[in-house]
Parts: structure tokens; C-alpha cells; sequence
């Protein structure tokens, strides 16, 4: 009888969680020309209208370039820390973790002004190159804690054997270390492309005018009502978002696969 | 492992030297993007905008006195603390048993966590959005409700402090579900059978074993999920009304708008103290790697 009680409250919380989003989706097709109830038909003009909005376009490409940028550069430090902080004994362990990990237990508007005006003192103004920083130094620790998780399935037998069978640790690396890595850069590079593609509060302080990723153009375009449109990009996002990282997956699962492991 | 020389350095010494290389550009970036700006905005509070917009730098005590002293910033912190306060406890009543169901079901737990946290990768802004097309007055309820007969006239829901922290509550929910998850499943089930057979009811079998076992998991989502909600910014914009502005909210008028940057400097770092005070308590009690176990 409890258990029964327990499983319809846990399928109650899981429509709470989905119910909006299948909502966005369901009006995205929505053939009325308010974004709203009751719907009048199926369509796809809304996403027609969406393709031929180069505002919407601008910052779908901003945040590509962005959110690509920012995997590359947080998955390169991530990737060489996390290497560090599993394979080897380094003293003050815990510390140099938490130092790592720092970003996300700043909250983002701090995290975000400090970074803003430190910068602005020196001289960097908004820019790029600010929101490029930004992103990188909070999706970070995201991408270092994927990585650990990992790193430490992966053997280190094998890579000794390699170092004892005369590679350098180098070709150790290229060779052996980083095929066997290879789901984790992807992971932890697909993580962080998803949370700076997704990130609005931080982007809200250090974009320079007239700059839109698409969250801030989002909600620069809620300002008026809520268009149809808006809910054909949400559906374009969702398929986006939810889609690449099980890509991501499946990517991580076909390569663990190949190698054996 | 047999150290090999003639190669210039010994292996042991590599091993201590190369962790180091490895660590140094992440330690760097975090230092220079992080630490030192927060340091600098220390100081910066410090500092007084004069009318000109100019800075003058020296040691004011106004924009403390300001940040500290002035009722309209207190009542807006107060009220973004109980905002959420009522958010995380409305997320671990909701939640633990949505957590409890995942960790003793017998059907697929990885295909369960899988669904939840499916939501969770939906962009944050549609999310939130979300919810005006549900609540709104041409939304899904409103519709429903004038469709069965219920209402004439459709009820305004949206825009106030309830929804707020609904759009909170939908946010964070995954957050505090999974860390609750975390840790009932690493809970040994002989623990609840044999409290059950030494005659304890299931009910006190739960509030007497599991439920003390699975406190870590519940503070650590707790605590993120205390964090991040008194530190939004966007919730308040998009389903709150004209009086539901929370403490980010402040900053990013004076940062933004009002360009006063000493006061909002300070503004922030009394975000900071508090949400900070919070993180170092909980380290205390139950150290960081239980947070870090529901993170990654």
C-alpha cells in the first residue's frame, strides 16, 4: 500500500518535471497565430518563421562559436588537471580540488561581477573575449568533475606496460593514455559546450551590446509576449540540448566499445 | 617501477614534477578569473562613484553603510532567503520520495535517473518560460478550467511570488532528487530487513535506519539547491510581478543600470558572505565529497 502511494507520487513529480516542456513542444506546432490555447491545427510555420529570422540566426551562431570555444579551451585545462589530480600524488590534494571546484559554489552573479569589473579595470571591456572567460571558468569544474569520474575506470596497468615496453611518456600519451580518455574529453567537452550554450545569467553581464546568444535573445524576445516562435525554438533546443548529449553518449559508449573496454 | 637514468631526470622526479605542469593552467585560469577579481572587488566596495561617474579610490565606508543599512536592500535579502528557504523545503518533500522510489525500484534505475535528468537538460530560459504557457491566461489551465466550466473568465496565476517559486521549484527538483538518490542507494537494504525483523515496522524501519542514513544525500541537495535559488536572477524577471525583484536582481541594477559599481560590488559580497557562510558549514559538518558525489 505505501509503495503503491510512493510510485504515484514519483510519477506525479515526473509530469510535474515534463509537462511544461511537452507544452512548448505541443504549441510549437501550433497552427493559431497567438502562442497559445486552444490549438487550431497542426503546422510547421512557426519553425519556417524561426529559419527566417536572422536575429535568431546571429545568436544561434554566437552561441555555437561560443559554446564551442568554451568546451575547447575548459576540456584542454580539465582534462590536464583531472590527469594530475587522479594519476599522480600530488601533497594538498583536497585543497587544489576545491580550489578547482571554487566556480560553481560562487554564486553566478558574484561570480560574474567580480570577473566583469576586475576586467574592466584592466581595461578588457565587455566583449568576446570577456564572455569567452566567463564561460570557460564556470563550466570548468563541471567538466573536471566528469572527467575524474572516468579517469578512474581507466587502468593504469596498461600505460605502465607501455612505459616498460619503452615508449616515452609522450607516445605513452598520445598512444595509450589519450584513445583510452577519449570518452571523457567527449564528455566532459559536450558538458561544457551544453551549460555555456544554455547560460543566461553570466552572459546577461559580460555580453557587449547588440551581442545575443540565444538564451538572452530568448528572453529579450519575452520582454513583449510570448510568440509561437519563441516555442519553436524551445522545441529546436530541446532537440538541441537533449539530443547532443545523447549523442554524446552513445558516442562515448561506441568508442569504450571499440577499445575494448 | 625502475627508475630510468641517463634520461636526464629520474622517474621519481618526473612523477613529482609533472602533476604540477599538468595543474598549473587550470590553477591559473581559476586564480586569475576568480580569486583575484573577487579580491579586487573587495576593494572596489571600498571605493566611492561620485556624481562625475568617476571612481575615487581610497577607503569609504558608504557603500557598506548603504548595502547594510538602507531597509530596502534588507527586506529584498530577507525575503530572497525565505524565497528560498520555501524552495528547498518544498524540493526535498517533493522529492525524497520521487528519490526513494528510483533507488528501490526494481525495474531500471539507470533509464529512471536517465528520464530526470532529461529536463534538466532543457535549456534553463524555456523552462521557466515554460510555465507561461500553462499558467498564463490563454494557457493550458486557464483554457481547461473555461472549457469544463469551472471559471468564466480566466484567473491571472502568473507574476507573483508563488510562481516564482514554482519556476525555482521545477529548476532545482533534479538537483535535490538526484543527491537524495546518491545516497539512499548506497545504503544497505539488510539494514531495513533487519530492523523489520526484529520487529520494527516498515515505518519505523524508515524513520529510524534509512531516513538518518540518507541525510547527507538531503543536505547536499539541500544546500545546492539553497544556493542556487538565492542566487537567481532570471526566475524573478520571467514569472514574477513588478514586487517580486530578488537580491541578484539588486546587483544587476546597480552593475548594469544604475553603473554604480562600488555599491554593487558590495552588494555581491554580501551575497557571497552569506551563500559562502552556508558552503563552509556544510563543509564542516559534512565535508565536500558528498557534494561532489552528486555533482558528477
Amino acid at each position: 500500500m505505501g509503495w503503491m502511494l510512493i510510485r504515484m507520487w514519483a510519477i506525479l513529480v515526473y509530469i510535474f518535471m515534463f509537462l511544461p516542456v511537452a507544452v512548448v513542444v505541443l504549441l510549437s506546432f501550433n497552427a493559431s497565430q497567438f502562442g497559445s490555447f486552444p490549438m487550431t491545427g497542426f503546422s510547421f510555420r512557426w519553425f519556417i518563421e524561426l529559419a527566417n529570422n536572422e536575429a535568431i540566426l546571429r545568436a544561434f551562431r554566437t552561441s555555437i562559436i561560443l559554446g564551442g570555444l568554451t568546451a575547447l579551451v575548459s576540456t584542454t585545462l580539465g582534462v590536464l588537471a583531472s590527469l594530475a589530480l587522479i594519476r599522480y600524488k600530488v601533497p594538498g590534494q583536497n585543497l587544489i580540488s576545491t580550489i578547482l571546484i571554487a566556480p560553481i559554489l560562487v554564486p553566478e552573479v558574484v561570480l560574474a561581477v567580480a570577473l566583469l569589473l576586475f576586467l574592466n579595470f584592466l581595461s578588457i571591456n565587455k566583449s568576446f573575449a570577456l564572455l569567452l572567460f566567463g564561460h570557460v571558468i564556470f563550466t570548468l569544474p563541471f567538466v573536471i568533475l566528469v572527467v575524474q569520474a572516468r579517469l578512474v575506470s581507466i587502468r593504469r596497468d596498461i600505460e605502465e606496460a607501455a612505459l616498460s615496453l619503452g615508449a616515452n611518456p609522450v607516445q605513452t600519451f598520445f598512444q595509450i593514455t589519450l584513445p583510452l580518455l577519449l570518452p571523457a574529453v567527449l564528455a566532459g567537452g559536450l558538458f561544457a559546450f551544453t551549460i555555456s550554450f544554455d547560460d543566461i545569467t553570466g552572459t546577461l553581464f559580460w555580453k557587449p551590446g547588440g551581442v545575443e546568444t540565444v538564451p538572452t535573445q530568448i528572453f529579450a524576445m519575452l520582454r513583449n509576449s510570448i510568440s509561437p516562435e519563441i516555442n519553436a525554438l524551445g522545441t529546436v533546443m530541446i532537440l538541441l540540448t537533449v539530443g547532443l548529449p545523447v549523442l554524446g553518449l552513445a558516442i562515448a559508449r561506441w568508442a569504450s566499445m571499440k577499445s575494448g573496454g | 617501477m625502475q627508475s630510468k637514468k641517463g634520461n636526464g631526470m629520474t622517474v621519481e622526479a618526473r612523477e613529482t614534477r609533472q602533476p604540477w605542469i599538468l595543474l598549473s593552467p587550470a590553477l591559473l585560469v581559476v586564480t586569475l578569473l576568480l580569486f583575484v577579481p573577487l579580491l579586487f572587488i573587495v576593494v572596489y566596495s571600498f571605493w566611492l562613484r561620485t556624481a562625475t561617474g568617476a571612481d575615487q579610490v581610497g577607503f569609504f565606508l558608504d557603500n557598506w553603510q548603504e548595502a547594510l543599512g538602507d531597509p530596502f536592500y534588507r527586506d529584498i535579502l530577507l525575503n530572497t532567503l525565505k524565497i528560498a528557504a520555501i524552495t528547498t523545503v518544498v524540493c526535498a518533500a517533493a522529492g525524497y520520495p520521487a528519490a526513494y522510489f528510483i533507488a528501490r525500484s526494481k525495474g531500471n534505475k539507470a533509464l529512471l535517473l536517465l528520464l530526470l535528468m532529461l529536463p534538466f537538460w532543457v535549456s534553463y530560459i524555456i523552462r521557466t518560460m515554460s510555465w507561461i504557457n500553462i499558467l498564463g491566461v490563454s494557457g493550458a489551465l486557464n483554457t481547461f478550467l473555461m472549457w469544463t466550466g469551472v471559471i468564466n473568465e480566466p484567473i491571472q496565476m502568473l507574476y507573483n511570488e508563488a510562481t516564482v517559486i514554482l519556476g525555482l521549484v521545477h529548476f532545482l527538483m533534479p538537483f535535490m532528487i538526484l543527491n537524495i538518490f546518491v545516497s539512499l542507494d548506497g545504503i544497505d537494504r539488510n539494514l531495513e530487513d533487519a530492523a523489520n525483523s526484529l520487529g520494527a515496522t516498515r515505518i519505523q524501519g524508515f524513520r529510524e535506519v534509512t531516513l538518518p542514513l540518507s541525510l547527507p544525500g538531503l543536505a547536499a541537495g539541500g544546500l545546492l539547491c539553497f544556493v542556487l535559488a538565492a542566487g537567481t536572477y532570471i526566475t524573478p524577471l520571467v514569472l514574477g510581478g513588478p514586487t517580486d525583484a530578488m537580491f541578484a536582481n539588486l546587483v544587476f541594477e546597480a552593475i548594469i543600470t544604475q553603473l554604480n559599481w562600488p555599491l554593487g560590488s558590495a552588494l555581491s559580497l554580501m551575497l557571497l558572505v552569506i551563500l559562502g557562510a552556508l558552503v563552509l558549514l556544510y563543509n564542516h559538518f559534512l565535508g565536500m565529497a558528498q557534494l561532489m558525489k552528486g555533482l558528477g
